[in-house]
């Protein structure tokens, strides 16, 4: 019974993150934002089509840079926003579990980015029109980076939960995603192995979303990446709903 | 049945609500009074499972909302202070949800919200986002959704709050059209609503209960209780209000207001409840002055309200 309740309750949720997500602007003004942004990084910084390659590397590449302020802006709004508003308090007092709560939310936010990512659509069937592309690669990218958003999905919605402000909650989520990024960037991996050593530096770069998604995006699916991701996430929920637990003021 | 047991919250070192202690049975509408900061939310708010106490339960009908929180939640209707809604909906759909989260599908879940939507007046906005609703309409969505379950407790923080007198006027009908299968507590800083909708009110000051009783009860308490306020007319009342002072049964009697040759006198008897009424008519008439008014104060919230929670 339990069972089914949960999912049940984290469908409702969800439904109800959504009728708000596009009952106001702000979904739409997000995708239009992600579609701009991606194609300009990937026409104009990669040179998409004088690379003269059938491959979607030039696009896959931004996308920890770009999901680091994008996943923010949408996570900074799940909790803080309920603070505010005071709908917090009617919704952690319905006969539902945090964890249903925490659930639907988080799946809501997860899967609007997956739509805006979806939306990327055209990138591919270019690439497939102008040559002859491993698909298979494009999809593990496509994982890879539906992932690696999930993950810093789930540190915005942790630090949502931490404040009543948005923009304090995007701080502290970009800071924390860009930890993330940064412990498997090369050239901080190079500083780091100039006195570190080795096992030192294999070590912060496994907690980098960076080395995780560069395997995944080359077409690699490593159960260890992926439960690299999962096991972030799972870990920042937790976290999430031990915070809203614990709260003391509204 | 709600049973409010040493409920206690602690904010740092501050002790917003201090062993707390009542129950409200089915049939009754308890009013919950007390100045601004005397932690009336705050109490809601352990009462609904919002925040944990620092000491203390609430046992609502059989479950603790503590140990048995989902089963406990799950027999409240809850409208929470300013009466938060989701702004980027519409009425309908809001409510939808508010039917599905309560575990209503199909058939069930749309004769609630028809119903819910009738009876709270809001059929008209039904496919209205609530961000372009006045603020007496967002009330009334929020209070929608405490009602929408047919709770058998209801726990409203202020519902009155912010709506002008008529919007006032038919949710203290709805409340007390619903009185008589529910326990309701409302909790509200405008006494002349305890008088016209509640059966008990609890006054808490600084986080403790300083008064538990009915509205009538009260008023008794009321220094004024029982005193026989006279306005006479004439020349001669100086000499009436001496013969009214000596009396039987009277205590004590004051000016309140004197104004050319008319007089305001109370009379406090020494008994409240032996009303002197009929002996001072008598005694004035028999002394010739001019009767102009003449009532037994019952005494005023107000006061009360104020002495109890001031100690003034
Ligand atoms: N989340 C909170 N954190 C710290 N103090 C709080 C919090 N909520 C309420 N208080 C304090 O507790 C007291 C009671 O507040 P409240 O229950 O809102 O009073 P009321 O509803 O009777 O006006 C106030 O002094 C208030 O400042
Ligand atoms: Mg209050």
């Amino acid at each position: 019974m339990q069972n089914g309740n949960f999912l049940r309750n984290i469908w409702i949720i969800m439904k109800r993150e959504f009728a708000g997500y596009f009952g106001s602007p702000v979904a739409y003004v997000f995708i239009v934002i992600f579609l701009l942004l991606t194609g300009f990084f990937t026409f104009y910084i990669s040179n998409f089509f004088e690379a003269g390659q059938a491959d979607l590397k030039g696009f896959f590449q931004w996308h920890p840079w770009l999901f680091m302020f994008l996943v923010p802006a949408v996570a900074m709004r799940l909790w803080a926003e309920e603070r505010r508003l005071g709908t917090i308090e009617l919704l952690l007092t319905l006969p539902v579990t945090v964890t249903d709560v925490v659930l639907g939310k988080f799946l809501a936010a997860w899967c609007f980015i997956g739509i805006a990512l979806a939306l990327t659509f055209p990138l591919v069937l270019t690439v497939v029109y102008l040559g002859n592309p491993d698909l298979g690669v494009i999809f593990c990218a496509y994982l890879g980076s539906f992932l690696m958003a999930g993950t810093f999905l789930s540190v915005g919605s942790m630090t949502s939960a931490l404040t009543r402000s948005q923009v304090v909650s995007f701080i502290l989520a970009v800071v924390a995603c860009l930890f993330l990024i940064l412990a498997g960037f090369a050239p901080v991996t190079a500083v780091l192995s100039g006195w570190a050593p080795m096992w030192l530096v294999d070590l912060v770069s496994s907690t980098s979303v960076l080395s995780h998604f560069a395997s995944i995006a080359r077409g690699v699916l490593d159960v260890r990446d992926l439960l690299y991701y999962l096991s972030v996430m799972i870990f920042m929920i937790f976290v999430n709903g031990v915070i809203l637990q614990n709260r003391e003021s509204a | 049945m709600i049973e409010v047991r040493h409920l206690t919250k602690q904010f740092g070192n501050h002790l917003a609500v201090d062993d707390i202690s009542f129950t409200a049975q089915k049939g009754e509408i308890l009013g919950f009074l007390g100045p601004n900061g005397a932690g009336k939310s705050t109490t809601m708010r352990m009462i609904t499972g919002f925040f944990p106490p620092t000491r203390g339960t609430v046992i609502i009908g059989g479950s603790d909302i503590l140990s048995q929180s989902l089963a406990a939640r799950g027999k409240i209707g809850y409208l929470p202070e300013n009466a938060p809604v989701y702004p980027d909906m519409t009425v309908g759909r809001y409510l939808n949800f508010c039917a599905e989260i309560r575990g209503f599908s199909g058939t069930a879940k749309t004769q609630r919200v028809d119903e819910t939507l009738d009876r709270c007046f809001l059929a008209g906005v039904r496919n209205q986002m609530v961000n372009t609703l006045s603020k007496g309409y967002k009330q009334r969505v929020c209070f929608a959704q405490s009602i929408l379950h047919d709770p058998e407790y209801l726990i409203l923080d202020e519902p009155t709050d912010g709506l002008d007198p008529n919007q006032k006027h038919e949710v203290r009908l709805m409340i007390r059209e619903m009185s008589a299968t529910k326990a309701i507590i409302f909790s509200t800083h405008i006494l002349d609503e305890v008088d016209s909708v509640c059966s008990r009110a609890i006054i808490i000051a600084d986080g403790k209960v300083v008064a538990d009783d009915t509205p009538d009860g009260l008023r008794r308490r009321s220094a004024f209780h029982g005193s026989v306020v006279l306005t006479v007319t004439g020349a001669a009342t100086d000499g009436a209000r001496k013969r009214i002072a000596e009396l039987q049964g009277i205590a004590s009697v004051s000016v309140v207001e004197s104004d050319g040759d008319r007089t305001t006198l109370r009379i406090f008897p020494d008994d409240p409840a032996v009303s002197v009424a009929d002996r001072v008519i008598a005694s004035v008439s028999r002394d010739g002055v001019g009767i102009d008014e003449v009532f037994v104060e019952q005494g005023r919230l107000e006061d009360v309200f104020r002495e109890i929670t001031t100690g003034k």
